[in-house]
């Protein structure tokens, strides 16, 4: 097992707390034809960080990054859960039990499956605990857009 | 229109009297300059003795004196008496690296009294009024020195200081107090709280505001809402302190103690000297300071000298101060320069070069917001990163500057650039009362 193959990476993109500065993320990726597959906006004093995972993350680091945006990568994991009620709370049982302390997270509902979206502080170790109690991780190939 | 002067004589002095006069005390300054190693040394390299300077008319042929100069002098370089003579010391924020320190003799402390005593006398109070004086007793100068000219002429003092505005607005129902003295700003203060408290004040019936700019429409809302006529007052440490420039009755412009202080407006970029009705710089030659002389001083603050005579009878006139000709912004009472501002946020790696301080007034309280660039490599992507370096300035700021402000992180290159000289500075205080 390789624990990279399960990691996926996030773009950060650091934005002031004012209209219209996900209006224009949010069209700088429409222009590139990336696709947002997830996305959350973590908000602090005055400012935000809008995290997404997208299915051409290099282009969209680029593409932002050209911008004047400040980008970065960040490795986060993403599991798949029930689409059901309790789909969450097995999860949850399965972090606690293994002990990954969560530092943020998101999740989305999507065709196959609902996806909680995990940043942790031990990757690695993580992804090793959550395959080990049959957790089912998505690959950061599933995410990638069939170029 | 109450016309009672203090001291009529020297108040409403005139022409070749005037001069006479100011020539007199100006030779006698120069000398107690003479005493200065400072004026000394600068009196040698610019080749002139004192022997040279026989009239006001001589004024321009002694260089000026700046802030810089005295710092350099910290703690007692400019004193021009022994020690022992010396029965105060006040000092200036020192925001600015050392603080000014500045000594007053015996007689220095009479000079300002009387002076304060004209201002008081002037604006029509006498020892029939109790005058509160909630400005900040101790090194400030604006608390001992209202109090002393006050009490010189008879008034009920009550030493209130700052703080524990409930407490004051009892004081000034309970005892009647008709005159009130402090910032514009704390004035602000108590009035809004003695709103919510149900008191309209009615005894109070005049307002001396000062050590802080203030517009003519906070004059309104002020007298508004406190029921009271509003002056203004100018002063600063190097000058003894406030109540060296008072508005009369007229309340057009500030009567600048003409027999206690020559004033000249330069152009303080040339320091070429500008008439009457031109804005530029104000150039301060005390012509009484026994302690602590100062000849030509550049305050940094922008006035002019008003053309029309005043129907008061007293002398020249400064039109209410514009701002400043250096960057210096005064916060909350704390003098700031954005070149401080500036070497905190060098010192600290994650931030970029660019910067632009917003100053405005809430709830009438200044409030100094700094709008920071973070540095790209130093994005992390977290958020609680980002946290940490704003904070981090926040605290450097508050220990170099001793004031708590805002910081707020912007995008990277949103900051306006500038080629020539940078406008870092935003002040809107003025827009809002």
């Amino acid at each position: 097992m390789d624990p990279s193959a399960y990691t996926i990476k996030q773009i950060s993109v650091f934005s002031e707390n004012k209209p219209g500065r996900l209006m224009a993320i949010a069209g700088a990726l429409e222009e590139e034809s990336i696709n947002i597959l997830a996305f959350s906006i973590a908000e602090a004093n005055g400012f935000g960080v809008v995290r997404a995972l997208v299915d051409k993350p290099d282009a969209a680091y680029k593409k932002l990054n050209a911008m004047g945006f400040m980008v970065s990568f960040t490795d986060v994991i993403a599991v798949r859960m029930r689409d059901q009620p309790g789909g969450l709370f097995e999860m949850a049982k399965l972090l606690s039990d293994a002990g990954i302390n969560i530092e943020y997270s998101y999740a989305y509902s999507g065709r196959d499956a609902a996806v909680l979206i995990l940043r942790v502080d031990q990757v690695e170790n993580a992804v090793k605990a959550i395959l080990f109690r049959g957790g089912n991780l998505m690959k950061s190939e599933d995410f990638m857009a069939i170029s | 229109m109450n016309t009672a002067y203090w001291n009529r004589d020297k108040e409403t002095l005139k022409g070749d009297g005037l001069e006479i006069l100011q020539s007199k005390r100006l030779k006698w300054t120069v000398r107690q300059a003479a005493e200065v190693p400072f004026y000394r040394d600068l009196f040698r390299s610019a080749g002139i003795a004192p022997a040279d300077i026989q009239s006001v008319r001589d004024i321009e042929k002694i260089p000026f004196t700046t802030k810089k100069d005295l710092q350099q002098g910290y703690p007692f370089g400019f004193l021009a008496v022994p020690m022992k003579k010396v029965v105060r010391i006040h000092t200036t924020s020192g925001t600015t690296g050392k603080p000014t320190v500045v000594g007053y003799t015996r007689r220095d402390l009479d000079n300002w009294s009387e002076l304060i005593a004209r201002n008081l006398t002037m604006v029509g109070l006498t020892d029939d009024d109790i005058f509160q004086n909630a400005v900040n007793y101790g090194l400030f100068t604006g608390g001992l020195g209202f109090h002393y000219g006050a009490e010189k002429v008879g008034m009920t003092v009550i030493p209130s200081a700052t703080g524990n505005t409930r407490r004051q607005i009892e004081m000034i129902d309970d005892f009647g107090v008709t005159a009130l003295h402090c910032t514009p700003s704390y004035a602000m203060h108590i009035a809004g709280v003695a709103e919510k408290e149900g008191t309209t004040l009615p005894s109070l019936k005049t307002g001396m505001f000062g050590a802080e700019p203030w517009s003519d429409n906070m004059r309104k809302i002020l007298e508004e809402k406190l029921g009271v006529t509003a002056y203004d007052s100018y002063g600063m440490s190097e000058m003894y302190g406030p109540g060296a420039a008072f508005e009369c009755q007229e309340r057009d412009g500030l009567h600048i103690w003409h027999d206690m202080y020559y004033v000249e407006i330069i152009d303080p970029d040339t320091g070429e000297v500008l008439g009457p009705g031109e804005r530029g710089e104000l150039v301060v030659t005390p012509l009484v300071k026994e302690a602590m002389p100062l000849l030509r001083y550049r305050t940094g603050d922008i006035t002019m000298l008003m053309e029309d005579e005043c129907p008061c009878g007293r002398g020249a006139k400064l039109a209410r101060f514009s701002g400043r000709c250096d960057d210096m912004l005064v916060i909350r009472g704390i003098n700031v320069f954005p070149s401080q501002i500036e070497h905190v946020l060098r010192s600290i790696p994650e931030v970029g070069d660019e910067f632009l301080v917003y100053v405005d007034r809430v709830n009438h309280l200044d409030e100094m917001t700094i709008d920071i660039e973070l540095k790209r490599e130093y994005f992390s992507g977290e958020l609680s990163d980002l946290t940490r370096v704003q904070n981090k300035v926040v605290a450097a700021l508050r220990e170099a500057l001793n004031l708590r402000t805002r910081v707020k992180l912007v995008e990277p290159e949103s900051l306006p650039r500038y080629e020539g000289k940078a406008k870092r500075v935003v002040d809107r205080r003025g827009d809002t009362v």
